[in-house]
This record gives structure tokens, sequence and C-alpha cells, in this order.
């Protein structure tokens, strides 16, 4: 495996994420509407939106700070650098020990931090509620989360993804309660932390139950579409960080072209039934009162603890 | 360390065991509380099942179809027969909130399986997770009898306890004798039974089957 | 043989009470039923006594000194308390507290109990020994609501669910016995019985085996009474019929004990230090001091009585922890005259119950001067469950408290400050009881009340004189548990 091979992977990698990340939601989104009887967009929806929105021009309120307008790339950025080292289509990619998954979490702490900061900077009461739901909830959810990973980590002995991947992908079929656990506890992190039914809905915009959509009513135009990129990029790294905790096989390694188009397509594949799994979530839970969201995510974090303890134990 | 194929089911039931003792625990509702009852004894059933096939131990076959029949179907239809001929298909209120017991809850798993570690490493047997399994479901049950106000639910809660009881022996010690399994079911059906004339007699003093009712007798 | 007949009347008892348990002459087949038990459980008991130790149908079943004088002790008073019943529940009736249907009910359910504990007894299987307690559970729970009154109702339901639970942490005790056993042993049936058991003893895994002791103590425990898991008890006791009370205290309280204490027996074998010893005192003689404190506040006399039990419960318990001969003689001892005086209290308790229309001691005034066979009776059974020479109770006592003094000199004072304080507690509410005026009422049916004297003078006669034989039959029991 030559360096430049791996970096050319690598990059590979990145442009590949931004460009899928919309068709994710999109593909979400139809699968809802089938759900839910209705005649469903098109899959290609979020890229028109997308691309609206860059043709229009920004409006922004007169008090706004430089941060308003630095946010929307900041959480693009964020989105993209975890997607980017995520082990997405290959493992050992070069950028990957920039972050291993305790510092992944940081980096989504940093793009929540800035989110909540930008909705508060107005000084609109929406943006407040908002921001102070979100960090209610992402308090609740990061604990949680960073259980899930130890278990993970502890099962392959390490906190590098790419490690652990490679662990996990490349051992003889062995059934692990302890991940069982800790898969269940990301799934309902993950619907906590993108804004998903029943935490949040992603397409409501009613005062009461709005969460992370409170916190965006602000923005317009490019900064929009960048913050509904980064959204998009982050439910594609949540994904395929459950991905590669839970269901590594087929990736490829970085460098490895002949393996490529068997990533894709179990990736392709793996995101299809999540997506779709995500879409029939969405459609049978309610949504939760937000006071009953402190519930879930304990819930959440149980399970990752019970995964961690029954690991220990089977273990012995 | 290449376990074999029946032990990771084994142990994928127990952990799915423990999932249900919480889950029951974090109930509101009394009809899923029963619904995962029975979902609890047919995990039961088929890890008896497992222990049965790759320990050749035929008596098992015999228990896993008497979990199946008793736990899975009966105990569950009389508990739904009951509460429709009772009508007492309200939400459990809880005397501590669901958080808060749950992470009473992770306290006692981890007491357990300190508990059942020392233990677990001198096993032989086809698993070592499951005796702490088994011994944190009894406990979990046990909480959930404390914190239940009602009595359906406290029920349910001695019901599982069995369960995790159940499950210690079978696949813990491959099962207890056979006569002694007998006994122990019969023990339960005639309990399930008397709970049931029970409930009646509480509603027709209390007209409620809230046990809060009967507090009367105390220390003063 | 004699084993099927001594477990197989009281059972087919149950069932043909089931039938005719409703019919005028339904207390006397009880009591006939009884006396028959009676005799088988003395037939085995003498051939015990001759032969020794003996085991039947394929060793399931065991009888040796220890069990088969429990087996007698039991027999002896479920046949007084099955005499006793006869009139108090006739009584009862005419009072309209319970109907023929119950009457049903409570007889099957006496010869049940009584079989269950019989079982628990003669089993040699650590399994069926637990199954047999649960019964026996079963069988008392729906007497101890028999009146149906919200807080008969109450204290059943307090009773099932508490013993429930502590017999469900028996059951796990039970089976890491057997995952201990089951290494030695190897699976099957034979790994769960006592004389399998206790030949292997000092072969079982010691850290299994003192967790299973602690799970099996905690559960039996509960139903024995100990304190901090005594609460069902007092509740069980006052709301239930009088009857029940006496069989539970003189001998459910008993039944439960000798689990534990055979369970004690084999984990001795297989721990070097006195771990099972030590936890029994601790939970004795926190029973006795709990229960002690307890009585000088109760106002119900059933419930003071009941309160009376933990604490002679927990005397006992500490008497078999401390081990040794004496002490296991001395705890034996204790065993059989707290049952004799415990129930004899009990059925005088019961008719003044009846005679006055309440269970409240403010209330109860001049016992001797309504009927002073009640009254004289329940004197005398309260001088002698106080540890007043020379009945029995002073005996086993005073030998329970030399022992402490020699080898746990700690442990006296509590000792003696809890008699204290419970002689205290008691004799000053029973002293008002039973003497002053009175304005009681006549009870519709003559009280049964030779039971009491018998019950009463087998007690003064054990403090006076221990006949040889049975001092011999004593030690052989002692030895075995020692």
């Amino acid at each position: 495996m030559t360096t430049a091979s791996a970096v050319a992977f690598q990059l590979l990698q990145s442009v590949f994420v931004v460009l899928v990340a919309p068709l994710l939601i999109g593909w979400v989104n139809q699968c809802r509407a089938w759900l839910q009887n209705r005649s469903a967009p098109s899959i290609l929806l979020p890229y028109y939106t997308l691309a609206k929105l860059f043709h229009k021009d920004a409006v922004i309120a007169h008090d706004a700070s430089p941060l308003f307008r630095l946010t929307p790339y900041v959480l693009f950025g964020c989105m993209w650098l975890a997607s980017g080292i995520v082990p997405v289509l290959a493992t050992s990619l070069p950028f990957a020990p920039a972050a291993d998954i305790i510092a992944l979490v940081g980096v989504f702490a940093l793009a929540r931090v800035f989110s909540a900061l930008a909705a508060m900077d107005i000084g609109t009461s929406f943006g407040g509620l908002g921001a102070r739901r979100e960090m209610l909830i992402g308090f609740l959810a990061e604990p949680a989360m960073l259980m899930t990973m130890f278990t993970a980590a502890f099962i392959s002995g390490s906190t590098q993804l790419t490690t652990i991947v490679d662990t996990l992908a490349h051992r003889e079929f062995a059934i692990h309660p302890s991940l069982a656990f800790a898969a269940v506890a990301f799934a309902m992190v993950l619907l906590a932390e993108n804004a998903r039914v029943p935490i949040d809905n992603p397409t409501t915009h009613l005062e009461l139950t709005m969460v992370h959509e409170a916190m965006i009513l602000e923005y317009s135009a490019r900064h929009l579409a960048l913050i509904e990129w980064a959204v998009a990029l982050k439910l594609f790294a949540y994904f395929t960080i459950g991905i590669a905790l839970f269901l590594p096989w087929g990736i490829a390694q970085a460098g490895d072209w002949a393996g490529l188009p068997l990533a894709i397509a179990a990736l392709g594949a793996k995101l299809a039934l999540g997506g779709a799994a995500l879409a029939v979530t969405e459609t049978v839970l309610a949504k939760l009162r937000l006071f009953l969201a402190p519930e879930f995510l304990s819930t959440a974090f149980l399970l990752a603890v019970l995964g961690m303890l029954i690991h220990f134990l089977v273990l012995g | 360390m290449a376990t074999p194929f029946s032990t990771q089911l084994v142990n994928l039931l127990a952990a799915f065991l423990l999932l249900l003792a919480f889950a029951m625990l974090a109930q509101r509702r009394v009809l899923t509380l029963i619904k995962m009852f029975a979902w609890q004894g047919a995990a039961l059933a088929a890890s008896t099942l497992i222990v049965a096939w790759s320990t050749g131990q035929h008596h098992l076959y015999f228990s896993a179809a008497l979990t199946l029949a008793l736990k899975v179907i009966f105990i569950p239809w009389a508990l739904h027969r009951l509460i429709d001929r009772l009508n007492v298909r309200w939400d459990i209120e809880t005397l501590i909130n669901i958080p808060a017991t749950m992470l009473i809850g992770i306290g006692l798993v981890i007491f357990a399986f300190a508990l059942a570690t020392p233990i677990a490493q001198m096993a032989s047997t086809l698993t070592r997770s499951t005796l702490g399994i088994a011994l944190a479901v009894v406990l979990l049950s046990f909480l959930m009898m404390i914190v239940r106000r009602k009595a359906v639910p406290q029920v349910i809660g001695f019901l599982s306890m069995e369960n995790g009881l159940f499950f210690a022996a079978t696949s813990a010690t491959y099962g207890m004798p056979l006569v002694v399994e007998l006994g122990i079911a019969l023990d339960v059906l005639v309990g399930t039974f008397i709970f049931g004339i029970f409930f009646f007699h509480i509603r027709e003093q209390f007209d409620s089957l809230d046990i809060r009712h009967m507090e009367k007798l105390k220390e003063d | 043989m004699e084993i099927a007949l001594v477990l197989g009347v009281p059972l087919a008892g149950g069932l043909i009470l089931a039938l005719v348990g409703h019919l005028r002459w339904a207390p006397e087949v009880n009591a006939a039923m009884s006396l028959v038990t009676l005799g088988a459980s003395a037939l085995l008991t003498g051939r015990v006594i001759a032969d020794g130790p003996m085991l039947a149908l394929d060793e399931q079943f065991f009888v040796d000194p220890f069990n088969v004088f429990l087996v007698a002790l039991t027999a002896f008073v479920a046949f007084t308390t099955a005499l006793f019943s006869r009139p108090y529940m006739r009584i009862e009736e005419h009072h309209g507290r319970v109907n023929a249907g119950r009457l049903r009910l409570y007889h099957s359910m006496y010869q049940l109990f009584t079989f269950t504990m019989l079982l628990c007894l003669l089993s040699n299987n650590v399994g069926i020994l637990w199954v047999a307690m649960e019964g026996a559970t079963l069988t008392t729970v729906l007497l101890v609501s028999l009146y149906r009154t919200p807080a008969s109702l109450e204290a059943a339901w307090k009773y099932f669910i508490l013993c429930g639970v502590g017999i469900a942490q028996a059951l796990f005790g039970t089976i890491l016995l057997y995952f201990a056993a089951e290494k030695v042993l190897g699976p099957g049936g034979s790994s769960l019985l006592w004389t399998h058991l206790y030949e292997v003893r000092h072969e079982l895994e010691p850290t299994v085996l003192s967790l299973a002791f602690v799970f099996l103590l905690v559960g039996y425990g509960t139903k024995v009474g100990l304190v901090p898991l005594h609460n069902w008890l007092p509740d069980a006791h006052a709301e239930g019929p009088t009857p029940i009370s006496a069989v539970l205290s003189g001998l459910l309280l008993n039944v439960a004990l000798y689990a534990v204490v055979r369970s004690k027996v084999l984990v001795d074998g297989a721990l070097e230090r006195n771990f099972s010893g030590n936890l029994m005192m601790g939970f004795g003689l926190l029973s006795v001091v709990v229960a002690a404190f307890f009585l000088s506040r109760q106002k119900d006399i059933k419930r003071m009585f009941a309160y009376s039990s933990i604490e002679h419960m927990g005397i006992m318990t500490f008497a078999f922890g401390m081990g040794g001969t004496v002490a296991a003689f001395a705890g034996l001892l204790h065993m059989t005259v707290h049952s004799l005086t415990k129930s004899a209290i009990f059925y005088t308790v019961g008719h003044a119950a009846q005679a006055t229309g309440t269970q409240e001691m403010a209330s109860i005034r001049g016992l001797i001067q309504q009927s002073p066979a009640i009254g004289w009776g329940l004197a005398l059974g309260t001088l002698a469950i106080l540890g007043m020479p020379p009945f029995g109770v002073f005996t086993s006592e005073f030998m329970v408290l030399t022992t402490a003094m020699h080898e746990h000199p700690w442990a006296t004072p509590f000792l003696l400050i809890a008699l204290g304080v419970a002689f205290a507690a008691i004799f000053s509410k029973v002293q008002p009881m039973v003497f002053g005026e009175t304005e009681a009422r006549r009870l519709p049916h003559p009280p049964a009340l030779i039971p009491v004297f018998v019950h009463l003078a087998i007690v003064l006669l054990l403090g006076l004189y221990i006949p040889p034989y049975l001092v011999d039959w004593y030690r052989q029991a002692a030895a075995l548990i020692g």
C-alpha cells in the first residue's frame, strides 16, 4: 500500500461522503413517504433544495455577530471532518489517526456548542429555547454515546475506529451480547442526536416541539444550505459509525482499489437498509414530550452500561 | 477464545433476559408488562432448549416445554383474562421515578455481577456469565416489586423473579432434577392461581388494586 | 411404610376435607386425621429410636433423630391444634365471621399445611424441601385472609409477597448448592440429597457454599421471622384465625429453622471458619433484641405474642449458631418448649379474644373471672414463655445463656437485657388482662382447653425432669447438628 494511493483513497472518501450524504436524507424521506402512504418526493430532492438555497441571497439579522456567520462553516467543517475520518469505505485511512472515537464525540460536541451559541446570538426567544433543549439532549446523549463506543473499544482493545473495525470485521463470527446492547443504545443516541422522532421532528415547525429547527430559524440561503448539508453529513456520519461498529463486514483496506466496488456496494446496501429502518422507526414511534427525553436517553445510557457490564461478565 | 455457538446463543438470550428485566422495570403499561413477561418466558424456553440440545440432557426438553406452556402461554393468558375481568388497564404508578429506578437497577446489576464473578470463574458448565445475569434478573424483579404500587405488577415481578431463578437452574447447572422442577412449576402455578383469587378479594374490599390502601398494618 | 402413612394421611385428609370440610362433623374429621398422623409419626419415631436413621423410597426420604423429633412435635401440635380449632371455628361460625365454604377451605388447607410441613421435614431432597416450604406458604396464605377483612387481606398479601420473595432467595441458594454439589456428585437427582451432600460436604466448593448459605439463610430466615425479614409475621399472626397463628408460630417457624440448620451443617463441613454460625448468631441476636423492644409497643394481643415468637426464634437461631452439642441441645429443647407453650398461649388467647370480642389488650380484662381456665391458662402460659422456673423454657434459656457466657461472653448482656425487656413488656400487659373485673360474654360452645393444660404440663415436666430416653434422643440429634 503506497502512501499516495492511501491519500487518494482518503480524498476519494471525503468527496464521496459530501456528495452522497444528501442522498441518504432523500432516501429516508422517500421511505417515510411510502410508509405514510404519501406520494414520495424525488430521492434527489435534498440536492435541489441545496441548489435552490445556494442561489438565494442571504438575509442576516442586524444584531448578528460574526459568530453567527461563522457557525454554518464550522458546522459543515466539523461534520465533514467527522465523516471523513470514519472508516466509511476503507480502514487505515491516513487521516484516521487524527481522531479516535473520543475525539470524534468531541468534534460533534464542538459543532453543537457552535450551533447553540449561534442560536442564542440573535436573541430571539426561539433560538434560546432551541439551544437550551439541544444542550439538554446533548448533555444526556454524549455519555450514552461514549459508553457505546467504549463497549466496542473494550472488545477490540483500542479506541481507534480503524482498529475496531479491523478487529470486528476480520475475526471469526461470534455473537457479542454486549455489542447488541451497545447497538440498541447507539440507535437511540442516533435518533436523539440527529433530531429525529421520537426526540425531535425534523419536519416540524411547531413551536412547542421544535428543538433543532428552532435553532436554525434565523438562517437563510447559503448559510441554511450549509447547515442542512451539515445535518445530512451528521446523519451520514452517525450511520457510518454505526455500521463501522456493528456491521463492519465488506469494508476495504485503504489503497485496495480492487475491494472498492464491493465496499461501495456493501455500504450502499447497509445505508439503504439503515435508512429504511430509520424511516420505519420514525413512522412507528410518536414524538415524546420533551421532559420524557431524559428518560429515553437515560435508557440509552443504561443499555450502553449494561452492554459494558455484560462484556466484563462474559469475559470473566 | 473460540466459544461454541450454543454458548454464544445462551449468552445472547441471557442478555435478552436482562434487557427484558430492565424494560419491565421501566414499563408503564400493564398490558405491555404482561407481553414482556411472556417474552421473558420465551427467551427462557429457548435457552433451555439450547442447553438441552447442546448438552444432551433430555429432561431439559421437558422443562423447556413446561416453561413454554406455563410461562409463555398459560400465565400471560390468565393475567390477560384477569385484567380484562377486573378492568384494570391503568398505567402503572411507581414510587420512584423511572430513571432513578434504572440507576438503582444498574447498581444491582453491578452488585450481582460482582457476587457471581468468583463463582462463575470456577464454572465448568456451559456458560459462566449466566449465573450473574440470573442473579441480576432476580434482584431487578425484586426491585420492581418494591417500586410498584399496584398488585398486578407486583405479581409480575414475582413471576419474573422466578424466571431468573429458573434461568440460573437451567444454564448454570443444567437444570435441577426433574422432581424438583415439577414441584417448582406446581408451586408457581398454584401461586398464580392464588394471586388471581387475591385480586378479586382485594378489589372487593378496597375497590381498587392499589397497594397503598394496604398500609394500615404498621407499627405505630 | 410409616413414612408413607405420616405423609399420606394428611394429604388424604386434605383431599377428603376439600369435599366434606363444610359439613357439621368436619372438625371431628380434621381432628381424627391429625390423630392418625400423630399415631403414624409415633410409630415412625419408635422405629427410628430403635433402629437408627433410615432411608426410604429410593433415598428420597430420610429420617434421623433430628427430624423425627420435629416430626413428632409437628404431628403432636397439629393434633392438639385441631382439637382446639374444633370449638374455636364453631364459635367463629356462630359469630358469623366464617361460613361453611370458608370452613371447608380452612379444614382442607389445615391438613395440607400439615402435609407440607411433614414433607419438609422428611424429604431427603433439598429441592423438595424448598417446594414443600413454598407449599406451606401457599396453603396458609388463604387461611390468613380467611376472614376477608381489609386488614386480613393486607396481612395475607404481605405474607405472600414477602415470603414468596424470601423463599425465592432460598431457591437461588438451593441452585447454588446444586451447582457446587454437581461438581462432586455429578448431575442428577442424587446431588440434591442431604445424605449424599453430607458425605461429601468437605469437598464442596467453599466460595459457592458460603454464598449459597447466605441465600438460604435469608430465604428460610424470612420464614423463621428473623429480623429484619420479619415484617410479615406479626400481621399474619394477628389477622389470621387463631389456630393458624398457633401452627405458624409452633410449627412453621420451627420447620424453616430446621432448613437453616440443615444447611448450616453442610456449609460448616465445607468452610474452615465458623462463617455460617456467626451469621446465624448475628441474625438471632438482632431478632431477640429488636423483637423484645417491639413487644412493649404492641396493642394487639396476638401481635404481641407474634413478636414474642420472633424473639424466641432468635434465641434458637443464636443457639444453633453457637454450635456445639450443648448449644444444639438447648436449641432443640427450646424448639420443643416454645412450640408447646406458644401454641398453648394462642389457644387461650383465641378464646379470650372470642369471649371479649376484641384483640385489643386494653379492652380485655378479668379473664379469670369470666373463665378461670382461660385466665389461668394465659397466666401460666405467659409465665412459661417468659422463662420462669420451673417451666422448660427456663431450662433451655438457661442453657443457652450459660453456653453464651462461656463461649461468646459479648452476647450475654444483649440476651439478658432483651429477656428482661420482654419480661417487663409482656408481664405488665398480661397481668391486667387476667385479673380484675370483666365484661366478657359467655362462649356459645365450650372452649377446648385440655390442649392448653396438656402442653403446659409437658413444658413443666421438661423443666423439672427430662426423662433419660428423651435426653438420649436430644443428644443424638444435637450430635448431628452440633
